[in-house]
């Protein structure tokens, strides 16, 4: 029995280098359960590399990642997300050819047993198929949930994107630009969507939006060249001399 | 429409025995044996997207063992055809450990380099083997008391496989492990971030795969009740795939149309014409540039008057 943690996630001198390249560099972060979490940074300072690393895509040259205190540094992503970790990409991988049900069953086959099943056909799952139909009604996306991805538009896209990560129901969630290339109506919608996100979700997300994104966030961390600039409250941050000389540009 | 062409096509299965004579009987009964080959290797290259280059490996083994075994060491086949089947899974499992670190072209590479070295050894070490003069003097079983050797029944019997097989690949490829399998050929870096293990997967597929493929062997020293090194050879995998690229990788069936047209060409157009290779590339050239796809998704959509896909 492992101690109750006191972090969702723990995050402790992490290192990265592709070669010569230092991208992440010495990067120490805690998020509490049921923390909204915002990671700002200019571009090309290290946030996307951040999360590929603790989601498992990318494995750190060195320093820890906990995961509710359970160390994750060398879990493989698939191991990850049986523990509780889920996220979305900035570039939207989604089965193109596939329909919106597909799309979110598959994200919640992954998490069962069932996923090995090699005699019952895919589609008499009734239970999966009903729990995806709730993913997608919640993103308001029901009506479509028969189309093939490559019908719908960029926009809801993005809400799949999401209706699949929260389909697992995740602990921890990360998400990486869920605004990235919206218009206002849609950046609207995915925001109250994101705001809607039940307390036993962790959020930890990048986003270049400040307007909307600040609205989201409690706690914010600013990145730049791969280092922690500064970390804390919202308002602390945002007042803070260093993040405007490094992102909003005093 | 895509069901009704599928019971006229199961449908006219039935007929050969009833209309035509031995030699198209026999033709017959080697579409079917190359059917189960293709399919097996399409569950590699169509939905696990692994083009190997070396799936004649499994025929040729299976098909080796269940020889050695039941001419040299007196067991009775059902026995070879078990220890056969286990061999060739054992190998299919070990090769895929080693094919498996890599995909793409290196992954094709691979299993033609660990075919390439079976084939060394059907042909190099003669005292097992026989070597180029293979192994002659094989029997068929007798299931149930009933004797293979006659054309007709030979023909049934192939029937039965084909249809079971067929049937288990379309369970597989159907099933949640299936769409697991299609989802990891498609975006195996998101897959893995849902929960999948994605080697995991590919192994498992790739040793299902081997596994028809000794089925298929087995089938194929049956009906030859011979057995020659060239079975393991490049050709005999490339045939494979020539087969599955021509009928159609992405439709289940379609392997099976392109293993039938490649044994035509082969088997039969060979009596006419001595080049039957060159005809060969040609309606190969022609498949490619009219339906890309393949026959079978060429055709059906063809019929029902869908455009080409993306």
């Amino acid at each position: 029995m492992t101690a109750p943690s006191e972090y969702a996630l723990e995050v402790a001198n992490l290192k990265k280098a592709f070669g010569g390249l230092t991208v992440t560099q010495d990067v120490s972060l805690t998020v509490r359960p049921g923390e909204r979490r915002l990671i700002i940074g200019p571009n090309g300072a290290g946030k996307t590399t951040l999360f590929n690393q603790i989601s498992g895509d990318l494995r750190p040259n060195s320093g820890t990642i906990r995961l509710f205190n359970a160390d994750i540094t060398y879990l493989p992503p698939y191991r990850r997300a049986h523990r509780g970790l889920s996220r979305t990409y900035q570039i939207i991988t989604l089965f193109a050819d596939d329909t919106l049900e597909h799309n979110v069953s598959l994200g919640m086959l992954g998490l069962r047993p069932s996923r090995w099943q090699m005699w019952r056909p895919m589609a008499s799952y009734a239970d999966i198929k009903t729990e995806a139909r709730r993913a997608l009604d919640a993103v308001g996306l029901l009506h479509l949930a028969d189309h093939p991805i490559s019908d719908i538009a960029y926009g809801e896209r993005r809400r799949v994107e999401l209706a699949v990560a929260l389909a697992q129901q995740p602990r921890v969630l990360l998400l990486d630009e869920p605004l990235a290339g919206l218009s206002n109506t849609e950046r609207a919608t995915v925001k109250s969507l994101i705001a809607s996100i039940p307390r036993e979700t962790t959020l930890i997300m990048i986003e270049h939006d400040m307007d909307t994104a600040l609205d989201l966030a409690e706690t914010v961390t600013l990145l730049n060249y791969g280092r922690v600039i500064v970390d804390g409250q919202r308002d602390a941050v945002i007042a803070d001399e260093r993040t405007r000389e490094v992102y909003l540009g005093a | 429409m895509k069901w009704v062409g599928a019971a006229l096509l199961g449908g006219s299965l039935l007929l050969p025995p009833f209309l035509a004579g031995d030699f198209y009987i026999n033709l017959a009964s080697q579409i079917l044996i190359a059917a189960i080959f293709a399919l097996s290797l399409n569950l590699l290259v169509g939905f696990g997207g692994m083009t190997s280059l070396g799936h004649a490996s499994y025929l040729g083994v299976a098909a080796y063992m269940s020889a050695l075994l039941t001419s040299r060491y007196g067991f009775d086949h059902g026995t070879a055809a078990l220890i056969s089947i286990s061999g060739t899974i054992a190998m299919a499992a070990f090769f895929g450990v080693i094919a498996l670190r890599a995909s793409g072209l290196g992954f094709l590479m691979i299993t033609l380099a660990l075919s390439q070295v079976l084939w060394g050894l059907a042909y190099r070490m003669s005292n097992v083997t026989n070597g180029d003069n293979g192994v002659t003097g094989l029997t068929r079983p007798a299931p149930f008391g009933i004797s293979l050797d006659n054309p007709v029944a030979f023909y049934w019997f192939s029937l039965i496989v084909a249809t079971v097989a067929f049937l288990m690949m379309m369970i597989f490829v159907s099933s949640a492990f299936g769409s697991s399998l299609k989802g990891v050929r498609d975006q195996p870096r998101r897959m893995a971030a849902l929960g999948f293990n994605p080697w995991l997967i590919r192994w498992i597929t790739f040793i299902y795969a081997g596994f028809w493929g000794g089925v298929s062997g087995l089938l194929y020293v049956y009906y030859h009740k011979y057995i020659h090194p060239s079975s393991l050879s490049i050709t005999s995998s490339a045939e494979a795939l020539l087969g599955v690229i021509a009928g159609g990788s992405s439709a289940l069936g379609g392997p099976a149309v392109g293993a039938a047209l490649v044994l035509l060409l082969k088997n039969y157009a060979s009596a006419y014409i001595e080049r039957w290779n060159m005809l060969l590339g040609l309606v190969f050239l022609f498949i490619v540039l009219v339906m890309p796809a393949g026959i079978v998704p060429g055709f059906s959509r063809l019929i029902t008057g869908r455009g080409a896909p993306r």
